[in-house]
C-alpha cells in the first residue's frame, strides 16, 4: 500500500507532467503558447529548455530520495550507516549546478539583449492604461482610441450563458500590420497596470509618468487576446486585450477608415458636439443610466450609494443635487481617484450621465435640496466648460 | 560519570507553575510572563488563531474561484479578502509560529535557562496581538478594507488607497517593532548565552537557522518600516517619493518594499531549514550529513538574498543591466539551496527509516518545496518570466515554497516538539490523517496552478476566462479538503494536552541534543544549572562528527 501511495506520487508528480509538456499537448491549457513573433518563440524555447533541466535534475535527486524511502526503513532490518560528510562531493554537486546554470544565463541573456532592442521600428503605439480600460493610439497616424471589455453584463451575472470569449473580448480591438516592427510606448493614466499579450510575448507594466518600450514583428495574422497583469483596483479582471494582426493590405485598408473619420470607430483628439443630435429630457435620461450604468457604477454603485469616503453616494449628494457647473467640472476634470472623464468621454455621454445622476434616487426632490435640483444637461453645457 | 541526569537534585528541572486558582491568576500569568516557554506558546497559539482566519479567507476565495461569473463576493470585497489573506499568513502565521519554536527550543538546546531579554520577549509577543486586531478591524469599519494586495503597490495604495490603509501602515510598524525585538533577543541569547562547551560550530542547526534568521530580520525591518511610512508622508503630508508628478517614481517603492521582501521570504523559508535539520537526521537514525556545509549554506542563502530583489520587478521597465545581474545573482542562489536539499537527501540515504507524523512531514517538505524551487528557477530566467509574471505560476511557485515549505516545517516541528512542552504524544492516527489529507490536497490546490499561469490566467483576478475553468475548479475543490483537513491539526493537539500518553524524556529514538537530556514535559525552568560539558560533548559528537576528526 505504502509502495502504491510512493509509485503514485512519483507517477503524478514526474511522469505526468513530462508527459503534459511535451509537444503533443503543447495546448493552451496546459503549457505556455509558442506564440507568433521571434521573440515569444524564443521565450517558449528558453521555457522548455529550463523546464527539461529542472525535470532531469529533479528526477535525479527525486529517485535518489525514494529509493531511500523504500530500501532504507529500519522496518526492513537494515542499520545506519554513520557517513556524515564528503568534501568532495559537496563541492561536486555545487560546481555542477553552478555550470549548469551559466549554461542556461547564455541564451537568457541573449534573448534578453534582443528583446530590449526597440530600435528602427516601423510603427510606434502608444499604449496606456486606465481604471479600467486601455487606450490606443497610433503615433504617426493621429488615431486614438479607446478599448473596453465588450462581455455583456448579464453574462458575468450569470443571467446569459458565457460565450468564447467571455472576459477576452473588447469592443475596439488593437489593429496591427504582421511582418513589421512594432514598437509599443507602455504607460498609465492612473495607477500600475500591465499590458500582456502572451502570443505576442510581451508583458510591460504601465507606470504613471512614466513610459516603457517594448517590441513585436508578428509573423502571422489572428487574434491575439491578453489581460492586465498587475492588480489595479476594482476591475483589474475586466479590461483585456485584443490585437487583431493583419495583411499589410488589409491594415492600410483599416488604417483608410479610421483616418475617414467613420463615427463609429474612434473618438477624436478632442471630444466634439454632436450638432446634429437635438437630445430630449428624456432620451439624455435613458443614455445617461446606460453611460452610468458601463462607466461610473463600478465606483459609485448602480444605486448611487457609492462605497464611502473613497467614493461618495452620488445619492442625496451637495454635488449632485446643487449647481450643475460643479457637477459638470467634477465629471470634466476628475480629482484624486476620480478620472478625467472629459478625457474618455464625449460630450453627449455626459451631458446624458449628469442629467441622469441629477434626476435619480431623489436627486431631484425640490422640496429637500431646493429650486437647484434636477435638471437637465445638455451636451452644449458640457462643451462650454471644456477649456 | 553517570549518563542520565539527575533531575529531582539539579535545577535542570523545577517546577515553578504558579498553582493558584481562579481566572486573575490565569489572566495574569499568561499577560506578565517573562517564561520563554510562556510566550513560545502564545505565539503558537497567535498563530494558530491567525491561521484559520487567513485560511477562512482563502476559502472564501476559492469559492469566488470556483467557476467563472460573479458568484459570492463583489470584486472589491474579493481584493480585500486577497490581501488580508496573504499579509496575515505572512506576518501573522508563518513569522510568529517561527518565533514561538525559536522562544520554545533556542534556550533548551543551548542549555540556557531562558532568553538573554525576558521581559522585551513579552513585549515582543504582546504587541502583535493589538497589531492584528487592527489590521482585521478595517473588514469592520466603514470603506473598504485593504484591497491592493499584499505587496502594497502605489499608486494604487497611496493616492487610490482607502482610509484602511493608514490602519494597515500602523499595523505594520507594530508588527515591524515585534520583529526587530525578537531579533535582538535572539541574537543576544545566541551569543551570549550557550552552555559551556556549546561553540557555535557544535549549535543545533535549528539555532544556527533562527541566528541567521535573526540578522535578516534586523536589516529588513527597518526598510519595510521606512516604505510604510513614505506612503503614510505621500498619503497625508504632502510628500511626493512615490508620485511622478512631484518628481518622486511609483519604482522607487517596489525596490524599497523588495529590498524587504525578499529577504523576508528567506526569514520565511530559514527557519523551516532548521527543522528539517533536526528531524531528519532523528528519524534517519543517521547524522546530518555534511553540517559544516549546511550552516555555510544559510550563511551564503541570507546573504545572496540582499542582491535578488529586482527579479520581482523584471517587467517594470528596469534597465537591461539591471535585469542581467539580478537574472545572475537569482539564479545563483539555487546552488547553496540545492546544496542543502541534496545533503537531507544524503542524510535519508542508508539511514533506517521510519515515517512517524514529523517524518512524513519532513519528507513531504523534501520533495514539494524542491519542486517550488524548481519553478523558482524557472521564474530567475527573464525572458521566461515576462511570461509567467503576475500570472497563477508565481502563485503556484510561492505556494509550494510557503505551504509544504514553511507551513509544513513548521507542523512538523509542532508535531516532533509537542511530546517535550507538554509530556504527552499525539495521537498518531490523527497525525497520519492530517498528513495525508493535507498533502494529497495541498497538490490537488497548488499543482494546477502551474498550468493556468502558463495558459495565461493572471493573478488577483475574482473572474476569469472559460479556459480557465477547469483547474479552478479543480483548485477549489483541493482548497476546500485541505482546509477542512487542519482541523484535524487543532483537534490534535487540543487532543494532546488533554489526553495523550505521556512521553518519556528522549520521546523518540533517533533524538539527539539537549532538549532531549529535559524530563517531558520540559520544566517551567530548565537548565537553571547549565549541562555539564561532557553531555554538551557527548550531544556535539552526535549532532556534528565531523569535529571529532
Amino acid at each position: 500500500m505504502r509502495y502504491l501511495r510512493i509509485f503514485l506520487n512519483f507517477f503524478l508528480m514526474i511522469v505526468l507532467p513530462v508527459l503534459i509538456f511535451s509537444n503533443a499537448y503543447a495546448e493552451y491549457k496546459y503549457n505556455m503558447p509558442v506564440g507568433v513573433t521571434p521573440i515569444s518563440q524564443d521565450i517558449y524555447h528558453l521555457h522548455m529548455t529550463i523546464f527539461w533541466i529542472c525535470v532531469v535534475i529533479g528526477v535525479a535527486v527525486f529517485s535518489v530520495m525514494f529509493y531511500s524511502l523504500i530500501m532504507h526503513r529500519k522496518s526492513r532490518g537494515v542499520k545506519p550507516a554513520t557517513f556524515h560528510g564528503n568534501i568532495r562531493i559537496e563541492i561536486l554537486w555545487a560546481v555542477i549546478p553552478f555550470l549548469i546554470l551559466v549554461v542556461m544565463a547564455i541564451p537568457a541573456t541573449l534573448v534578453l539583449m534582443r528583446m530590449e532592442d526597440t530600435s528602427k521600428a516601423d510603427l510606434n503605439i502608444k499604449v496606456t492604461g486606465y481604471q479600467w480600460k486601455w487606450q490606443y493610439e497610433y503615433l504617426d497616424e493621429g488615431i486614438r482610441f479607446f478599448s473596453t471589455i465588450s462581455t455583456p453584463t448579464d453574462q458575468l451575472k450569470n443571467k446569459a450563458p458565457k460565450q468564447q470569449f467571455y472576459l477576452m473580448e473588447v469592443d475596439k480591438p488593437l489593429v496591427l500590420p504582421i511582418h513589421k516592427k512594432i514598437r509599443f510606448l507602455v504607460t498609465s493614466n492612473d495607477v500600475i497596470h500591465s499590458w500582456w499579450v502572451p502570443d505576442l510575448g510581451i508583458k510591460r507594466d504601465a507606470i504613471p509618468g512614466f513610459i516603457h518600450e517594448a517590441w513585436a514583428r508578428i509573423e502571422m495574422p489572428g487574434i491575439y487576446r491578453g489581460v492586465c497583469a498587475e492588480l489595479c483596483g476594482i476591475n483589474h479582471a475586466f479590461m483585456p486585450i485584443v490585437v487583431d494582426a493583419r495583411t499589410e493590405q488589409d491594415y492600410e485598408k483599416w488604417l483608410q477608415d479610421q483616418k475617414a473619420g467613420l463615427q463609429q470607430q474612434q473618438i477624436a483628439l478632442k471630444p466634439a458636439i454632436n450638432l446634429e443630435k437635438h437630445w430630449t429630457s428624456q432620451e439624455l435620461f435613458k443614455h445617461g443610466q446606460e453611460v452610468y450604468d458601463n462607466n461610473c457604477a463600478m465606483c459609485h454603485k448602480p444605486d448611487g450609494t457609492g462605497m464611502p469616503p473613497a467614493f461618495p453616494a452620488i445619492k442625496g449628494s451637495r454635488i449632485a443635487t446643487g449647481p450643475i457647473k460643479a457637477q459638470i467640472d467634477i465629471v470634466l476634470n476628475g480629482k484624486n481617484a476620480m478620472p478625467a472623464w472629459g478625457a474618455q468621454l464625449n460630450d453627449d455621454d455626459i451631458a446624458a450621465a449628469i442629467t441622469y445622476e441629477r434626476n435619480s434616487w431623489g436627486n431631484n426632490d425640490k422640496e429637500k435640496y431646493g429650486a437647484g435640483a434636477g435638471g437637465t444637461v445638455t451636451p452644449a453645457d458640457v462643451a462650454a466648460m471644456r477649456k | 560519570m553517570n549518563e542520565t541526569i539527575d533531575l529531582t537534585h539539579h535545577s535542570a528541572g523545577t517546577h515553578h507553575l504558579p498553582q493558584q486558582r481562579g481566572w486573575w491568576p490565569y489572566v495574569r500569568r499568561w499577560v506578565f510572563t517573562t517564561n520563554h516557554k510562556d510566550i513560545g506558546t502564545l505565539y503558537l497559539w497567535l498563530s494558530c488563531i491567525m491561521f484559520f482566519v487567513a485560511g477562512g479567507m482563502a476559502m472564501l476565495i476559492r469559492a469566488e474561484l470556483f467557476q467563472p461569473g460573479h458568484r459570492l463576493l463583489e470584486p472589491d470585497f474579493f481584493n480585500q479578502m486577497t490581501t488580508l489573506h496573504g499579509l496575515i499568513m505572512v506576518f501573522g502565521v508563518v513569522m510568529p509560529a517561527f518565533v514561538g519554536l525559536a522562544n520554545w527550543q533556542i534556550p533548551m538546546m543551548i542549555g540556557a535557562p531562558d532568553m538573554a531579554l525576558p521581559r522585551l520577549n513579552n513585549w515582543s509577543f504582546w504587541i502583535l496581538p493589538f497589531a492584528f486586531l487592527l489590521l482585521t478591524s478595517t473588514l469592520f469599519l466603514p470603506g473598504p478594507a485593504p484591497n491592493f494586495g499584499w505587496t502594497f503597490y502605489v499608486p494604487l495604495s497611496t493616492l487610490y488607497g482607502p482610509p484602511s490603509t493608514d490602519f494597515m501602515i500602523f499595523s505594520i510598524h507594530m508588527m515591524g517593532i515585534s520583529s526587530i525585538l525578537g531579533a535582538i533577543n535572539i541574537i543576544a541569547t545566541i551569543i551570549n548565552m550557550r552552555a559551556p562547551g556549546m561553540n557555535y560550530m557544535k549549535m543545533p542547526v535549528f539555532v544556527w537557522g533562527w541566528f541567521i534568521t535573526a540578522f535578516l530580520l534586523l536589516g529588513i525591518m527597518p526598510v519595510l518600516a521606512g516604505a510604510v511610512t513614505m506612503m503614510l508622508t505621500d498619503r497625508h503630508f504632502g510628500t511626493s517619493f512615490f508620485n511622478a508628478a512631484g518628481g518622486g517614481d511609483p519604482l522607487l517603492f517596489q525596490h524599497v518594499f523588495w529590498f524587504f521582501g525578499h529577504p523576508e521570504v528567506y526569514v520565511l523559508i530559514l527557519p523551516a531549514f532548521g527543522v528539517m535539520s533536526e528531524v531528519i537526521p532523528t528519524f534517519s537514525r543517521k547524522p546530518l550529513f555534511g553540517y559544516s556545509f549546511m550552516v555555510y549554506a544559510i550563511i551564503i542563502i541570507a546573504f545572496l538574498s540582499y542582491i535578488v530583489w529586482v527579479h520581482h520587478m523584471f517587467t517594470t521597465g528596469v534597465p537591461l543591466a539591471a535585469q542581467l545581474v539580478f537574472m545572475y545573482t537569482t539564479m545563483l542562489i539555487a546552488v547553496p539551496t540545492g546544496i542543502k536539499i541534496f545533503n537531507w537527501v544524503a542524510t535519508i540515504y542508508k539511514g533506517a527509516l521510519t515515517f512517524e507524523t514529523p517524518m512524513l512531514f519532513a519528507i513531504a517538505f523534501l520533495f514539494l518545496f524542491t519542486l517550488g524551487g524548481f519553478s523558482g528557477l524557472m521564474l530567475a530566467i527573464v525572458p521566461a518570466d515576462y511570461q509567467y509574471q503576475d500570472t497563477y505560476f508565481v502563485v503556484a511557485h510561492f505556494h509550494y515554497v510557503l505551504v509544504p515549505g514553511s507551513i509544513f516545517a513548521i507542523m512538523t516541528g509542532v508535531y516532533y516538539w509537542l511530546p517535550k512542552w507538554t509530556g504527552r504524544m499525539y495521537s498518531e492516527a490523527l497525525g497520519k490523517w492530517h498528513f495525508w489529507l493535507s498533502v494529497i490536497f495541498l497538490n490537488v490546490t497548488f499543482f494546477p496552478m502551474h498550468f493556468l499561469g502558463l495558459a495565461g490566467m493572471p493573478r488577483r483576478v475574482p473572474d476569469y476566462a472559460l479556459q480557465f475553468a477547469d483547474f479552478n475548479r479543480i483548485s477549489s475543490i483541493g482548497a476546500f479538503v485541505f482546509g477542512a483537513a487542519q482541523l484535524l491539526f487543532l483537534i490534535n493537539i487540543i487532543w494532546t494536552i488533554k489526553k495523550g500518553k505521556p512521553a518519556t524524556s528522549q520521546v523518540w529514538e533517533g533524538a539527539h541534543g539537549l532538549e532531549w537530556r529535559l524530563p517531558s514535559p520540559a520544566p517551567y525552568h530548565s537548565w537553571g544549572e547549565p549541562p555539564s560539558v561532557e553531555i554538551v560533548e557527548e550531544e556535539k559528537n552526535i549532532k556534528n562528527p565531523e569535529l571529532e576528526h
